[in-house]
């Protein structure tokens, strides 16, 4: 599947900010055998003084870009075109919860697709009690890892209310699952604490789904802005499966993959601070039309 | 030594009580009770004192201490409530040839401690051939993964380190902590020589006693080697004047000539890191770093970070910043790699640890364990991530089986070692040796650990020979007992011979190191500029209070009352309370700004500001309204006067005392026109002119100089257009116009700023005014001016 992808974010300050320096994560990343990039490009207004393109740790393109004169805001766009194909299907057992233990700590890898850095709490998912309970609670006696995942994905979508209105960026997770309801981002947020808690590693995926669902299937949550679900480590065997909390499904075709981390702080599409007083305005227009 | 009868009985009295506590090895005295010979000089010298003579000496020391501000808290550790640690003058000795052991031990861990922080940002090996968890490292919060991957461009790390050891039972000293992303102490480790050196001068001179400058002038030099651009000058990073070692920082800043930066001094342009100055951007390649690592970018690292420089990272991973030490060094500290550093020392040097650290598990792994929990009784567990030992986190921790700390009810050891394995740390409960501290009029032995600290210089790592030494409060002899507080101390190494005589000045009035001058932060120009005005409103406001007090028994309801009480209000000063929270506020800000800036600012100017804050905040309250208030503004007057004194006859005329001095005569010319304004009204109440010349402080002068009766003519002739007269407004003009003159230089030539458009315009026309035309209008329209100058200023200096 071919996909067309237009984005453009906007920030409107209430003042003038003096200079900013900010980090751009929004190009689409090329995974072999499951999306290549056509082509990418990322244009900001006002016209940077300084731009470089680069890739974090985790293999996620950046671009870092400063403005050193007074300006009221700030708009990205991005405009790609991805090849998106099935993931191949991992047929093996995953192992049971026991045995992916006992595989962790024979890990002896630090690179990014490690298993290992998405253990322990980031900076967005702290530990949490309740939500190490709820992914307990799913669990049956012997259940395979991949199995798990599923069920606690399933379990948390049965349990939360998708409400775009009841959350905002800067929502803790915590307060997201208190209250049951939230976006994407809470949604896999809390997942993600609920696999941590019960020892699955878990990341973070930001990226974007089809605007317009495939004749005859529903349009699915989150695809007017960009989206986010979770990739969970099911031993070496099986590798990473990635499951959309906010769908109750597995993130396949559908799903175009920006970046991976440990939770949104290190995925955000825009960091950057802003030398500004006030509020900020934030709109985001998102537009991913198949092309064939 | 036999000594005199008087020594003799000194001496008794003090070793009378002291003994080694069982099985605890002593620093003063052996196995056996005989003293060791290298305390032999200390102890003659404390024995021929009479006991009064000990005390007035030691006072000496916290007198020095006292005067120069210093204040003692545990490192880095707010949980304990910043409790101070007083200065306890006996100090710690150690015989050279010890001292080459423990330096040769701490050097060998530096090294492997490089080797290690290397690895883990470069190659993996360690991990990937299991000589560390890759777990434990992806857990640690400071292994920084921006920093994977980068090579420092000064091909090292680590450049300066420190590491708190003690003696442990059999005599041999072990590792208690690592320090290698801040390493705090040293400056108080100088402060604490100084203060000895107060105590005992003449034994000082005589015992050959290692001198620190030495140390701290190679540690300098190889900073500025260190430096790409020879023009620019090395700064300390510092998280600002919120943390609890920024007296230390400020001093060491101090002391070696550099500049103390904050986050928000810094910027970064293509990749090459700035500092805002007043002379625009000038570059800056490497930092001392005071702040902890994940502070330092909050574009890459913590983003909710408010103290760093949004694209530091970027410059790093270009090789345009040299830090000293390197982010991500932290990951050195956690307490759960001691755990591996042993096997890790055979595995990549082939030497064992000469100095081993406290004997560590990590339980993140199933036989250590199950090690830990068989053995939980001689063991203290904590946080394994942590970068503080067990005893030292508020966090939940158990010292010999028993829990303490961490929030709710204790849960049961074994299940709490269970549910969280990979985040504790077992430590063998180690004890300390004892050293001598005088209570009491005797010796007594008390705990301690050494704080040791390392420099990468020319002639490679290089130890601090002394140190900073922790004494515990109790006999206690195990190391936990240290949370409960004590004293610190100096921690003196004995030569065999003559000791290179680097003599170590007090920096509080001369720096023995080459001052660097370079350019002012414009921060610290902005700090200086607002000292300055809040000194010259805090003075002009107690004028206000003073004479509006003294006027008050005479009638409270006359018409220069009501104008005085009006004018009060317009600074924000209550007229009804005699020792005004409005007057206080001011100087609270004056004492704010000079706080942001004390590695640029005198010990002493600092002490008189404080000095002033705390008199008038004691007697705010038992202040009465009338003569009583009238007299306190009086007595405060001659203590601002204390302050501006120092700064006029102190302060080196640079750049920064432009700022100060254009601040003071900016807020004085201000608030002259506003007096003069005031009285120059028609309807103003009788007395009015009186009280102008009363608050100018010119009475005399007017008395002498003009014959006729005081009219608003000589008024105005006098306190605005009088040049010689440091209390009008021509006079200020004047002199901010000469600094304008002196600030130029900073600008390119020709190039005139609208400020000093603005000061020439300002200064030519009072030079042209006379005292018709200088009316209450024209005196309202200068006022205008002279406060927009203040935005003038901040845009052509302070980007």
């Amino acid at each position: 599947m071919i996909y067309d992808i237009k984005l453009r974010l906007s920030y409107a300050y209430s003042g003038k900010a003096a200079a900013g320096r900010h980090l751009a994560c929004l190009m689409p990343r090329e995974i072999a055998g499951e999306q290549r990039l056509v082509a990418g490009l990322i244009e900001i207004e006002p016209r940077p003084d300084e731009r470089f393109d680069r890739q974090d740790f985790y293999g996620n393109r950046a671009v870092e870009f400063a403005l050193r004169s007074a300006h009221a805001g700030i708009a990205v766009t991005l405009q790609a075109r991805v090849e998106r194909s099935e993931a191949k299907l991992a047929q093996p057992a995953s192992p049971t919860l026991a045995g992916l233990f006992a595989e962790l700590v024979d890990v002896r890898d630090l690179g990014p697709e490690s298993p290992v850095h998405y253990l322990a709490p980031s900076p967005l998912v702290p530990g949490h009690a309740a939500m190490t309970a709820f992914g307990r609670a799913q669990l049956r006696p012997g259940m395979a890892t991949a199995d798990a995942v599923q069920a606690i994905s399933h379990a948390l979508y049965e349990e939360m209310a998708f409400d775009p209105r009841a959350t905002t960026v800067d929502t803790p997770a915590a307060e997201a699952f208190e209250k049951r309801h939230g976006v994407c981002q809470d949604f896999s947020h809390i997942l993600i604490a609920c696999l941590r808690g019960v020892g699955i590693p878990s990341a973070y995926v930001s990226g974007f789904l089809r605007t317009l669902p495939p004749p005859g299937k529903p349009r699915l949550e989150g695809a007017d802005a960009m989206h986010a679900w979770v990739r969970a480590w099911c031993g070496s065997a099986v590798g990473w499966i990635e499951v959309d909390p906010t769908n109750d499904c597995r993130a396949g075709t559908d799903h175009i993959i920006v970046a991976r981390g440990r939770d949104y702080s290190e995925v955000a599409p825009i960091k950057g601070v802003m030398r500004v007083a006030g509020e900020q305005t934030i709109r985001q227009a998102v537009d991913v039309l198949p092309v064939g | 030594m036999a000594g005199s009868p008087k020594t003799q009985a000194g001496k008794q009295r003090l070793l009378k009580s002291y003994r080694a506590l069982p099985g605890v090895p002593d620093e003063l005295v052996d196995g056996a009770g005989a003293m060791r010979p290298v305390w032999a000089g200390l102890i003659d010298h404390l024995s021929g004192l009479t006991p009064a003579e000990i005390l007035r000496d030691f006072a000496r020391g916290d007198q020095h201490l006292a005067d120069a501000g210093v204040f003692f808290r545990q490192f880095g550790d707010t949980s304990l409530g910043g409790r101070d640690w007083p200065f306890s003058p006996v100090p710690v000795l150690l015989g050279e040839p010890e001292w080459r052991e423990i330096e040769a031990g701490l050097i060998q861990r530096a090294e492997l401690l490089e080797k290690v922080v290397a690895d883990l940002y470069g190659d993996n090996r360690l991990v990937a051939e299991g000589h560390l968890p890759a777990s434990l490292i992806a857990q640690t919060p400071e292994w920084l993964r921006p920093m994977v991957g980068v090579r420092p461009r000064s091909g090292h790390f680590l450049h300066f380190v420190a590491f708190e050891i003690g003696r442990g039972p059999d005599g041999g000293w072990w590792v208690l902590s690592d320090r290698t992303d801040t390493p705090s102490g040293a400056g108080f480790a100088l402060e604490n020589r100084v203060a000895t050196t107060k105590v005992f001068p003449e034994l000082y001179q005589k015992t050959n006693v290692h001198r620190l400058a030495g140390f701290f002038r190679d540690f300098r030099d190889a900073l500025d080697r260190l430096r790409r651009d020879p023009t620019s000058r090395v700064g300390i990073l510092t998280p600002g004047p919120l943390t609890d070692t920024y007296y230390e920082q400020a001093y060491i800043a101090r002391y070696l000539g550099m500049s103390l930066l904050e986050g928000a001094d810094l910027t970064v342009e293509d990749g090459q890191l700035k500092l805002r100055t007043v002379q625009g951007l000038t570059p800056l390649d490497v930092l001392w770093r005071r702040m902890d690592g994940v502070w330092a970018d909050p574009l890459e690292l913590r983003g909710d970070s408010r103290l760093g420089t949004p694209g530091l990272m970027a410059a790093i991973r270009q090789g345009q910043v040299t830090m000293v030490n390197a982010l991500g060094v932290g990951v050195l500290e956690c307490q759960a790699l001691m755990a591996f550093l042993p096997a890790i020392s055979v595995a990549l040097t082939g030497q064992k640890l000469r100095l081993p650290n406290v004997a560590t598990w990590w339980c993140g792994q199933p036989s250590e364990l199950a090690h830990v929990r068989n053995h939980c009784n001689r063991m203290m567990i904590g946080p394994a991530l942590s970068t503080r030992m067990p005893f030292e986190t508020p966090d939940r921790h158990a010292i010999g089986g028993q829990m303490r700390g961490g929030e709710g009810d204790d849960p049961d050891l074994h299940d709490w070692l269970t549910e969280n394995a990979d985040g504790l740390v077992g430590k063998e409960l180690v004890t300390l040796s004892t050293t001598p501290v005088h209570e009491g009029g005797a010796l007594v032995p008390r705990p301690m650990t050494i704080r040791v600290f390392l420099a990468r210089t020319a002639k490679g790592w290089q130890a601090m020979p002394g140190g900073f030494a922790r004494v515990g409060a109790s006999p206690d002899p195990d190391a936990v007992s240290m949370r409960n507080g004590g004293s610190v101390a100096d921690v003196w190494v004995i030569g065999d011979g003559p000791v290179e005589a680097v003599s170590l000045v007090a920096p509080a009035s001369a720096q023995f190191l080459r001052a660097q001058s370079g350019p002012l932060p414009s921060r610290a120009a902005d700090n200086l500029f607002w000292l300055g005005r809040y000194v010259e409103r805090t003075e002009g406001l107690l004028r206000l209070v003073r004479a509006y007090n003294s006027r008050l028994s005479e009638s409270a309801t006359a018409p220069l009352v009501q104008s005085l009480r009006n004018q009060m209000k317009s600074y924000y000063i209550d007229p009804d309370e005699p020792l005004p929270q409005g007057l206080l506020s001011t100087l609270d800000s004056a004492v704010f700004a000079a706080s942001q800036i004390r590695d640029r600012f005198s010990v002493d100017g600092w002490a008189a500001l404080t000095d002033m804050q705390k008199s008038m905040t004691r007697i705010a309250r038992t202040t009465k309204a009338g003569n009583d208030s009238a007299l306190v503004m009086s007595v405060m007057l001659r203590k601002i006067a204390g302050f501006s004194g120092l700064v006029h006859e102190n302060m080196f005329r640079a750049v920064g005392w432009q700022f100060l001095t254009v601040g003071r005569s900016l807020e004085r010319a201000a608030m002259m026109t506003d007096l003069l304004a005031e009285v120059s009204d028609r309807k103003a109440p009788d007395g009015s002119l009186d009280l102008a010349i009363e608050i100018g402080d010119s009475t005399m002068t007017h008395r002498q100089r003009y014959s006729v009766v005081t009219s608003r003519e000589t008024v105005v002739d006098l306190l605005a257009l009088d040049e010689a007269n440091p209390r009008s407004v021509r006079f200020h003009l004047d002199n901010i116009r000469a600094r304008v003159d002196a600030l130029a230089s900073l600008h390119a030539p020709g190039q005139m700023t609208e400020f000093e458009r603005q000061v020439l315009a300002l200064q030519t026309q009072f030079m042209l005014h006379s005292v018709t035309t200088l009316d209450q209008k024209a005196l309202r329209a200068a006022r205008q001016s002279i406060l927009r100058l203040s935005d003038a200023l901040n845009t052509a200096f302070l980007h």
